[in-house]
């Protein structure tokens, strides 16, 4: 158990040094380093950079000095909360991002909860009425959920949401509470946003779940065991709750560690077509507008938080899962 | 059934009287068992209905990126902001008053609505254009060298650009069915390519850590659950908004492919190495071995036969995900760009939900993206099923 917690705390590692090499690169594949951009930026709103100053930035984010020693600079600064300044505002990244990160995470989180909360009872019920109308229907809703990709599902949303109901469904928050500091009433009003995103984003998730909670459980109602159940009298619910369900619930958990990375990879896009306050516009605008350091730290604090999510579902997947916590694998 | 299943070997069976069905299986038993590893597939496979209906609707596909410009009636770039926004026009087939066939599209009229200023559209009744089958248009080159002009649908006169509109107009007024043509054939193209470049990092890869095992599998392992373990999409984001403004077409088309198929090779590596650890095991590849083959041939003509199945399922479970990945970045205005077209270019104008309440059609070219991904999820689904026919 310990052997599996550390190989994964190392594999954990691993991936967020990979992300901020990853995320490095990004910084650095523009033409030009950044203090190019910065003067460009500085000068095109009136202000004058002086060559001393210029030296100076360059030293501080050792421009001068072979790549490596660039990165390592960089990460540490980083490490710090030091993420350099987002250009197009002109303020530190730490304040530009601010809390989208957060409801990123929030909106992540919100729509697997809902993957499972709805793939679980959909599989069970599918298995055990196998080919009945309703097994049809999820089956179906499943695969327009697969095959429709999240921005379109969100675009036809919106379309439907403007023109049946004359709705705009898209934000995160009533216009009131926009700016408004945090209070209960504003994480309410958060609340009652959640769900159109979370079920946009979770409808893929969900097909996929379904699929497999089906499959697992329909290989394991043929098994002998519970016709034995069945011959010895149990009650239908128990016969395949009690035993079928908790095996078929195994290989079921183990995708949880892939769903985080997909939603949170979905997520970016659906934010822009719902124009959520995540940090997906942000990303886009940083984009577009060549302001490096702020796409670079918005990747790496991504696939940060995503590697944590990650290995905390692990933990989890453990407790479940007793085969993993006894073998040490 | 049964007589159907004799070969002509059977002919003496009608002399001695023994019961038809046992030698109808006996028959069906043998045939099986002489079958190729193909057929079998091939038999298992059109057993799955719905993955024979994709199958289908993949051709067609594919066929209309390869006749993209003779079903297209309208040159895709013509455009003319008198013309912006038409709503889709179908061809009507028969005259409304006699009933003959005569196939024409009624005449349009724009005109200026007085209080907002728009311009709108409005079916003059007594202008028909009549619409010829198989008519001449735009100049184009028919598989890229043949030069040709006859198009699906077209005019007697003035041009097919100024009076057809089977699926309305754009703002910039270019007709939205013959873009759709293009569209189709880029974004359909760029999958395969994409597909390719992953199947050749996800073979190569997944084979050496499949087929060598320890430290080296170990290594391509971890690599394949970081790459997973990364959200994807803004990572592409970032990897696509590098692409210089001022590359050609061609240029962008390429980078972008190959930044897509740079992180979709981690499932085709992990089918792959699964079926080299299995078949490593096997008794023929020991035997292989020891008559002294050596490891190339021991792996291209013993072992990839036997999983070429698989890996082509893998592929077409792979493509969707990479026409959904070129859709999605291009919708962003991250992928192609225009000139290019491709669905993720056209769905961009409809990025604006007012636009779209008010010319709906813009959002038709998520239609033909729904049907693809539907149809190469079941295929694969089909192909996967069969894909072991000795099981």
């Amino acid at each position: 158990m310990i052997g599996y917690l550390i190989k994964r705390l190392i594999l954990a590692l691993f991936t967020i040094v990979a992300i901020s090499i990853l995320s490095f690169a990004i910084i650095q594949l523009p033409p030009g380093d950044y203090v190019d951009a910065y003067i460009a930026q500085m000068s095109a709103s009136g202000s004058a950079v002086s060559q001393q100053e210029a030296e100076n930035l360059r030293i501080q984010y050792g421009l001068d000095q072979p790549i490596y020693v660039q990165y390592l600079k960089w990460v540490t600064l980083a490490a710090r909360g030091n993420f350099g300044m987002a250009m197009e505002w002109g303020r530190p990244v730490t304040e530009v991002i601010g809390d989208r990160l957060a409801l990123t995470m929030i909106v992540a989180i919100a729509s697997v909860i809902l993957t499972w909360a709805l793939a679980l009872p959909i599989g069970i019920y599918s298995a055990m009425r196998q080919y009945s109308i309703g097994d049809y229907v999820f089956t179906f809703v499943g695969f327009i959920g697969l095959a429709v990709p999240g921005f379109l599902l969100a675009l036809l949303v919106l379309y439907f949401g403007f023109t049946l109901f004359d709705a705009n469904i898209g934000g995160l928050f009533s216009p009131q509470y926009l700016d408004a500091p945090w209070s209960m009433a504003k994480f309410y009003d958060l609340l009652g946003h959640l769900p159109i995103p979370a079920i946009i984003l979770g409808l893929a998730g969900t097909g996929q779940a379904v699929r497999i909670m089906r499959a697992n459980l329909l290989d394991e109602l043929r098994k002998p065991y519970v016709v034995t159940a069945r011959a010895k009298g149990l009650s239908e619910t128990r016969a395949i709750l009690k035993y079928p369900v908790r095996v078929a619930l195994n290989p079921f958990a183990s995708t949880i560690g892939y769903t985080l990375p997909y939603v949170v990879s979905g997520s970016i896009i659906v934010s822009l077509v719902l124009s959520l306050p995540t940090v997906g516009p942000l990303l886009l605008k940083a984009l577009i507008a060549q302001d490096m350091f702020l796409a670079g730290t918005i990747v790496l604090l991504l696939g940060i938080l995503t590697v944590i999510g990650t290995f905390l579902s692990d933990l989890l997947l453990m407790w479940i899962d007793p085969r993993i916590r006894l073998e040490g694998l | 059934m049964a007589q159907t299943l004799r070969g002509p070997d059977d002919a003496a069976e009608t002399a001695i009287p023994v019961d038809a069905a046992v030698i109808a299986t006996n028959v069906a038993e043998e045939r099986v068992s002489v079958a190729s590893q193909w057929q079998l597939m091939w038999w298992r496979f059109r057993k799955h209905k719905l993955a024979m209906l994709a199958a289908v609707i993949v051709m067609l596909f594919y066929g209309m990126v390869l006749f993209a410009d003779f079903l297209a009636y309208a040159d895709p770039e013509s455009s003319d902001a008198q013309r912006g926004l038409i709503a889709p026009q179908p061809v009507v087939w028969f005259d409304p008053d006699t009933g003959a066939f005569f196939p024409h599209v009624p005449g349009l009229v724009g005109k200026r609505n007085p209080t907002t200023f728009k311009r709108e559209y409005v079916i003059d009744p007594e202008v028909k254009v009549p619409v010829k089958l198989f008519a001449e248009g735009f100049e184009y080159k028919f598989l890229g060298f043949i030069p040709a002009n006859r198009h699906l649908l077209g005019v007697t006169e003035g041009s097919a650009e100024q009076s057809i509109f089977v699926m309305g107009t754009d703002i910039q007024g270019r007709d939205m069915w013959s873009r759709l043509m293009y569209g189709t054939r880029i974004s359909l193209t760029i999958g395969l390519v994409g597909v390719s470049l992953s199947l050749v990092l996800g073979i190569v890869l997944g084979g050496v850590s499949g087929y060598f095992g320890g430290w080296i599998d170990t290594v391509v392992q971890r690599l394949i659950e970081i790459l997973r373990s990364i959200p994807t999409i803004p990572l592409w984001m970032g990897l696509a908004a590098a692409v210089p403004q001022d590359w050609s077409v061609l240029q962008v088309y390429f980078s972008i492919t190959i930044i897509i198929s740079l992180i979709g090779w981690t499932e085709l590596a992990r089918v792959v190495r699964g079926r080299f650890l299995s078949l490593r095991q096997e008794d023929f590849v020991m035997a292989a071995e020891l008559s002294g083959c050596n490891q190339a041939r021991i792996i291209f003509v013993h072992m990839v036969p036997l999983f070429l199945s698989h890996i082509i399922a893998a592929t077409t479970l792979a493509l969707p995900f990479m026409i959904v990945s070129e859709t999605s970045l291009s919708y962003l205005g991250l992928g192609l760009r225009p000139p290019a077209i491709s669905w993720g270019v056209l769905l961009q104008q409809a990025q604006n939900v007012q636009t779209v309440a008010l010319s709906p059609w813009l959002l038709l070219p998520a239609v033909p993206v729904i049907i693809v991904i539907l149809a190469f999820n079941f295929l694969g689904d089909g192909l996967r099923d069969a894909a072991d026919p000795y099981n």
